[in-house]
């Protein structure tokens, strides 16, 4: 006679389901935050790496959403920690990763290519916005009767603008030169950072849909495509929001007026994104479809022809199981739906908007695809763990890992971007930035 | 401050230093431990003498304070049903805490299954552990080395310095890791080392009733598991992932994974 025992959950059993044969400790320990942790991090890389376009390589036509995507990029940034905080167990000991870094480990270097990547995208935003940091201070500090909040920004400016208040033009060809050049070492770090966090999949042995070397690329290809597909969501939709709270005067939705004063908001002259912008940045976004899946397509197809052990088990997780996900959510609809949208003639912003909302869905469903899906089969390639999002949490665990944890991922670069956006404005207009 | 004086206070203060880096040098335990490499800890388990009790399950859970209740388990015993179509089916509900009572076997999501007996070809019980790999994945990926190698092989997770990121579970090729309800840090078989860091034995290899699982110095030549080794078919497991497990198996066929 089984014994009944009171039950003690332990970690991944809430939301796994085991099927056929798995080993006793199995379950999906790596959930929803890790599925956060590339996409978020892809998208940082992907926004740098489209403002880097107009820097390095002088795309003109791309300066307004390259200005954006810099600042949307560094709104980004903190939040692609979060995830792996919000799935630690012990999130207090997070630091321990610098303090006793243990370089055989594919996270230990995290710290490291994470903060050397924000140095570059903060030195790159500082040149960009030098030219404007100092004349707000000037203005502010010529301002009489200060309310608290000014005093406060020009505090803010007093520190960042670290006493370079030379605004003659040899100093600002100067900061041009900077910029390019920060732009031109982000590149391959924005890679880096990337492909890094690819590598920590690819590199683990014990995992046969993981274990494989193209996953560091497919990684910066995927990460690009939704970089950019973000930025050409979110910029389409803050123009338009800026235009119609300049309007109505809500100006607690123009955090730049907020900060500056109404005058910083050109109400006649905020314009809609422009068809240029956007069928300019949707020609990159296909080029880097294209590499993206070409790459998945291999991955898959290699796999099928060679055929090791672990196909058997692969096949049936691929086409069965996760078919769904795989080929009608990830395929058809993130990536086939919307190539043919934006290939389609006379592409207008609206048509482009959407396809990038599908892209990001589909990038969205790769990470998943792969870290779930990952998951998906036992060691013993004998049997399946289904994995269920806790949607509604019901203690703390199901909170970080469940839907409402995935939320707050997915909101916080939003709350952050509003307030960096009254120091940084990214969408200012005038000569005042590179 | 002159600078006779400035170069005394330093020549103080470098032979201050490295006289504590030299006392730190000398409490290496690493150096301490490798000065008798005569020992390397292993495993042997005998499959044909396992009977699917459990005792070593519940023994160890309770000697290692994982709580009874709770669905994870540092060593487990699977069961193996090989019928004359060829078909090989496996289970082992929670980790065979209470031993194998029932013909009936547990596939989880997909219920009960039953096979009769006139089908079965051969059936048998194969006992895991930790493997204490001598390359171990699970060492290589920890990013802040709580999880370490002693010299005389043993591999271990500091729980103090545990993050809990869960990449050494998914590191090791057994399945062998997991989080410790209570705790909340990686977990898994230690071979007792509080116990046979003192001369004991096991709690597993003490529990069986049938002598199925040995601990054993395999350096020294006059070791029963290291005879063993020398001189039985042994094998072990999932040796394509180059982790070189230390947990002999006698009896090992090609379904045990
Ligand atoms: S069996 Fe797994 S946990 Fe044990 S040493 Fe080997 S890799 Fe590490
Ligand atoms: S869970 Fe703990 S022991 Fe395992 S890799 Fe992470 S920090 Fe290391």
């Amino acid at each position: 006679m089984v014994e009944q025992v009171a039950q003690m959950v332990v970690h991944g059993e809430a939301w796994t389901i085991k099927d056929l044969f798995v080993l006793p400790n199995e379950y999906v320990y790596w959930s929803i935050q890790i599925v956060m942790y590339p996409y978020m991090t892809g998208l940082v890389a992907g926004a740098f790496v489209l403002s880097s376009l107009y820097h390095v390589f002088n795309v003109e036509k791309l300066k307004e959403i390259a200005r954006y995507a810099l600042v949307f990029s560094f709104a980004l940034l903190p939040v692609a920690m979060l995830p792996l905080l919000l799935h630690l167990q012990q999130p207090l000991r997070g630091i321990h990763v610098m303090m006793t870094p243990h370089f055989t480990s594919a996270i230990s270097a995290f710290g490291i290519v994470f903060m050397t990547y924000a140095c570059i995208v903060g030195a790159e935003i500082w040149f960009v916005y030098r030219k404007f940091f100092v004349e707000s201070l000037l203005r502010l500090e010529a301002k009489t009767g200060r309310s608290s909040f000014e005093s406060i920004l020009k505090m803010i400016y007093r520190i960042i603008a670290l006493g370079a208040r030379d605004l003659s033009p040899e100093a600002l060809e100067a900061d041009h030169k900077a910029v390019k050049l920060l732009a031109g070492i982000g590149i391959p770090v924005a890679c880096f950072l990337h492909g890094y966090a690819g590598f920590i999949f690819g590199s683990v042995k014990a995992n046969a849909l993981w274990m494989t070397p193209l996953m560091p690329v497919i990684f910066i290809c995927s990460a690009v495509v939704s970089g950019i597909a973000l930025c050409i969501v979110s910029y389409a939709i803050f123009m338009e929001l800026r235009k119609w709270a300049a309007r109505r005067g809500k100006n607690f939705l123009l955090p730049d007026a907020v900060a500056h004063g109404e005058h910083v908001v050109d109400v006649d002259h905020l314009r809609s994104v422009q068809g240029h912008e956007v069928t300019m940045t949707a020609k990159y976004l296909l080029i880097f479809m294209t590499l993206a899946i070409t790459l998945e397509l291999l991955d898959i197809i290699f796999r099928g022809y060679t055929a090791v052990k672990s196909w058997d088990i692969l096949r049936d997780v691929i086409y069965e199981h996760d078919f769904v996900k795989i080929f009608i959510m990830q395929y058809g609809i993130g990536n086939i739906l919307p190539f043919l949208i934006l290939l389609l003639p006379g592409l207008t912003v609206r048509r482009a908007v959407f396809a990038s909302l599908l892209v990001l869905f589909g990038v969205f469903m790769m990470r998943w695809n792969v870290v779930i899906g990952g998951q998906a089969f036992s060691l013993t390639f004998d049997g399946f763990m289904h994995y269920h999002l806790p949607i509604i949490p019901h203690d703390i665990e199901t909170f970080k890992e469940g839907l409402p944890g995935a939320l707050m991922v997915i909101t916080t670069p939003f709350v952050i971007f509003y307030f960096l956006n009254m120091i940084v404005p990214a969408f200012m207009e005038d000569k005042n930035a590179h | 401050m002159k600078r006779r004086d400035f170069l005394k206070n330093t020549a103080v203060f470098v032979s201050g230093a490295s006289l504590s880096l030299s006392t730190l040098e000398f409490l290496d335990p690493r150096e301490l431990l490798a000065s008798q490499p005569s020992l390397r800890w292993g495993f042997l388990v005998n499959t044909y003498k396992c009977v699917g009790c459990g005792f070593c399950v519940k023994a160890c859970k309770i000697e290692n304070d994982i709580p009874l209740e709770a669905n994870v388990t540092r060593t487990w015993v699977e069961r193996y049903v090989m019928t004359k179509s060829g078909e090989t089916i496996r289970d082992c509900p929670q980790g065979a805490l209470n031993g194998y009572t029932s013909k009936l076997l547990d596939e989880n999501a997909s219920g009960m299954r039953a096979v009769p007996d006139e089908e079965v070809a051969q059936a048998f019980f194969v006992p895991k552990l930790c493997n204490h790999c001598s390359t171990p994945a699970c060492v290589q990926v920890c990013p802040v080395g709580a999880t370490y190698q002693t010299a005389d092989g043993a591999v271990l997770v500091d729980r103090k310095w545990c993050i809990g990121c869960g990449y050494c579970i998914m590191g090791c090729p057994y399945g062998v890791r997991f989080f410790h309800p209570v705790e909340r840090v990686a977990d898994k078989c230690t071979f007792c080392y509080h116990r046979i860091s003192k001369g004991g034995n096991t709690a597993c290899a003490q529990a069986c009733p049938f002598g199925a699982r040995q601990i054993g110095n395999l350096r020294d030549p006059n070791d029963p598991v290291a005879k063993a080794v020398l001189k039985e078919r042994v094998g072990v497991l999932r040796s394509e992932y180059g982790t070189k497990p230390n947990v002999y198996y006698i009896g090992l066929n090609e379904e045990v994974r």
